[in-house]
């Protein structure tokens, strides 16, 4: 009604964190990117939780009789440290917090489509959250983060319902921002933006949503069931009782394969923008990126079996399900080959969020031709449920998911808070993380090979180098974490104050102020051109 | 609020540029949510084909507990309430105050007279000793079976019960708000909305039916 009067009457000193102050300003807004930040401060709070979980882990592992911590413990360790990173880190990660705030501002739009659907999945999220957080912290959860049956329900004596009633309520969380991203990508495009024309990041959200929407809700009944099982003393998938434990794990598997490309998706679609900007290059092979995002969602759906293959399911499920999986190597090598050919010829910037991208492609490599290895029928035999599994899928979940984050942390923060952080820090922190990351999991894939299983706190003695190279790698990892958030934070109050368009990118989203104003743009933007632009040089300019 | 002349209709959220992109957008909203519900009870179907196909013999005999005429009963009244909600549609798209608030009573009545058939069968099947778990007490052949069928039978109708609960609390806000003179022909889109939930938890039941009340007789 007005509209055009609130625009004209824009004062560019007010952004939307100045816009209005006090608690209850942050608790009831619907503002996507507030809600992006506290979504940011409630993962931090459990990624430093899992964080712990893990140096406790590999500390116990420093010798072959496991000193630290006692049988129990550990198992309750290494459950903790999987729940709380899978369920209360990386799945809402790069989505609810960068997706969140840069979305609907790379696509024009004032808001998402739905801002109190927005606000609500973040309480969903923190009550799913702090249910799961009690359990695992009050006596503990000594499953795995797989909740497998019958043990899950039969034998455990710990806190698995209120654990994975925690986690059953966090997927509704993923279901509403799901609903909300593909619902505006659809329909709140500006002016001009076409369906080729999307940055790649949007490709990567609206495919990471058809999962939250087809995914979550199976692994939401298949909790429900486990429950039930566990409450009732039913059989239903007990097979003392007539149950099926097989089923569970087709179940289960069938969310949290695709939650894999959840996790691995959004940071490839941050990968593509970082490279595109810091290379001034424009992207090879559009299309083919946007395509292979979708692809990978969808044919991430027909996998989930390659985790059975030593579960008792039938020879031939398995051969099918080991050749879909060799499908999915298509799609992700076609993004790796993309951006190293877009980086060919290009004026490369080595700065902090190009040293993550760089540290990305390498590390997603490794850990995506590891995974070949492990969708073998004959080789996954030998190499099922060692460290080998485990390094392959650190190397997808923290060489790649966690590396994309961090590098879209600090390619946005000058948007999200208007601060610039310490560049030279940050690309020690980024090296740091990138040395020590490779310290921590390389020696796995070794571990695995010689035969160390995983999930055993006592080894023999000949493990015991590679196990201290790992833990060694581990603090060093520890301390590559721990400095971004020290300078991140000191940035936010004494940080320099940063340009509109800090690395001088072409998304719509570096076309409004820093921070953006809370409608995000003065008038709504118009687009003329192709993504990725960059063979014009981009001036830094100050949009008022 | 209404101010005609501009063409801003009220409650005009301050994201969509006009009504009709508002109108488009939560349309499309409400059919991925409808999605994610297909789903939701797919995963349960899959376990209920699962073990039918597993046990078949006696999941046919357990289905013989279920009270066919019942069942029957609540199907009628389900096909009834999702006409009674058509209308209520309808008469929210033509802007008839007492016709849509009567039919959204109607469809809510019918809801809850399919919610008290169920509360009884509920009832029935515990004093029968057919609850799974502690209080069953069925010993006939393939009793473990005969749990799992009628575990199956609670968690599928309980969680569409669930939805039937949620559906008429939605219903009972929309009556509040058509008394407010909240919608008008050129804004129903809650009503409509709230249609499409409805006729998706009623095609739920369509498929519990024979797959619970049906698949014994023969």
């Amino acid at each position: 009604m007005t509209e055009t009067v609130v625009h004209e009457a824009h004062d560019a000193s007010v952004n939307y964190l100045n816009a209005d102050y006090g608690v209850r300003s942050w608790l009831f807004t619907k503002d996507h990117k507030r809600i992006g930040l506290l979504y940011l401060a409630s993962i931090t709070v459990f990624f430093a939780l899992g964080g712990l979980a893990a140096l406790m882990i590999r500390l116990d592992l420093l010798t072959p009789a496991g000193d630290l911590v006692r049988d129990d413990t550990y198992n309750k360790l290494f459950t903790m440290h999987g729940v709380v990173m899978i369920f209360l880190f990386l799945i809402p990660s790069i989505p609810a917090v960068i997706g969140n705030f840069v979305l609907p501002l790379m696509i024009g739009a004032r808001d998402l489509a739905f801002p109190r659907l927005n606000l609500a999945s973040w309480y969903i999220f923190n009550i799913g959250a702090l249910f799961a957080a009690w359990a695992l912290l009050a006596g503990g959860i000594d499953t795995g983060w797989t909740f497998y049956t019958p043990y899950s329900t039969m034998s455990s004596n710990s806190n698995v319902l209120s654990g994975a009633f925690g986690a059953f309520i966090t997927g509704f969380a993923s279901i509403l921002t799901g609903v909300n991203f593909i619902a505006t990508i659809h329909r709140m495009r500006a002016p001009g933006l076409t369906w080729n024309r999307l940055p790649l990041f949007v490709w990567a959200m609206y495919a990471t949503s058809i999962i939250f929407i087809l995914g979550t809700p199976v692994i939401a009944i298949t909790l429900l069931l486990m429950m039930i099982e566990r409450a009732f003393h039913i059989g239903l998938f007990d097979p003392a009782l007539g149950g099926d434990p097989i089923l569970f794990q087709h179940l289960f598997w069938f969310y949290s394969h695709p939650a894999v490309y959840i996790m691995i998706l959004p940071s490839m679609g941050v990968i593509s923008e970082i490279i595109t900007c810091f290379s001034r290059n424009r992207i090879f092979g559009y299309s083919f990126i946007a395509a292979s995002s979708i692809a990978i969602a969808l044919i991430g759906f027909l996998v989930w079996g390659h985790h059975m293959f030593v579960s008792g399911q039938s020879a031939n499920a398995s051969l099918i399900f080991s050749l879909l999986s060799f499908f999915v190597a298509i799609p992700s090598a076609i993004k790796v080959f993309n951006w190293t050919a877009t980086l060919y010829r290009g004026s490369v910037r080595l700065q902090a969020p190009m040293v993550y991208a760089l540290g990305f492609i390498g590390l997603f490599t490794i850990g995506g031709l590891t995974g070949l290895f492990l969708s073998t029928l004959a080789t996954d035999v030998h190499l099922h449920d060692t460290y080998f599994v485990v390094a392959h899928f650190h190397y997808i979940m923290v060489g790649g998911a966690l590396m994309g984050y961090l590098g879209a942390i600090h390619f946005w923060w000058p948007k999200m808070t208007g601060r610039l952080y310490n560049e030279t820090l940050a690309k020690i922190a980024a090296i740091i993380v990138f040395v020590g990351f490779n310290l921590t999991f390389f020696p796995q894939f070794v571990l695995g090979f010689l035969g160390m299983p995983r999930r055993y706190h006592v080894y023999p003695d000949e493990f015991q180098v590679l196990n201290v190279f790992s833990t060694a790698g581990a603090s060093i990892l520890g301390i590559g974490y721990l400095l971004p958030v020290l300078y991140l934070i000191w940035s936010m109050r004494y940080g320099p104050k940063a340009e509109a368009n800090h690395w001088g990118a072409v998304g719509l989203e570096w076309q409004t102020s820093s921070p953006p104003p809370t409608e995000n743009f003065d008038h709504t933007p118009v687009v003329t051109s192709e993504p990725y632009d960059y063979r014009e040089p981009v001036e830094v300019k100050k949009v008022a | 609020m209404h101010d005609a002349a501009s063409g801003v209709v009220p409650y005009h959220a301050h994201q969509f540029d006009d009504a009709e992109q508002q109108y488009q957008t939560s349309t499309l909203g409400m059919w991925l949510f409808l999605g994610q519900e297909v789903l939701f009870f797919g995963a349960v179907f899959a376990t209920y084909f699962y073990y039918f196909f597993l046990y078949p013999d006696a999941f046919e005999a357990a289905s013989n507990h279920l009270s066919l005429t019942l069942g029957a009963f609540n199907t009628v009244v389900l096909i009834g309430s999702s006409l009674t909600m058509v209308f209520a549609v309808h008469a929210a798209q033509h802007g008839t105050k007492r016709a849509q608030m009567a039919w959204l009573v109607a469809t809510m009545i019918l809801g809850i007279v399919f919610l008290c058939v169920k509360a009884y069968e509920y009832t029935h099947k515990f004093h029968e000793g057919l609850v799974p778990g502690e209080l069953f007490t069925y010993h006939g052949p393939d009793a473990p079976q005969h749990q799992l069928f009628l575990c199956l039978y609670f968690a599928m109708t309980g969680l569409h019960a669930l939805h039937m609960i949620i559906g008429i609390g939605i219903l009972a806000a929309l009556v509040l708000l058509a008394n407010r003179d909240w919608f008008n022909a050129g804004y129903y889109s809650p009503v409509e909305m709230t249609g499409l939930y409805w006729h998706f938890v009623d095609l739920v039941w369509i498929f519990l039916f024979p797959l619970l009340y049906l698949i014994g007789r023969h």
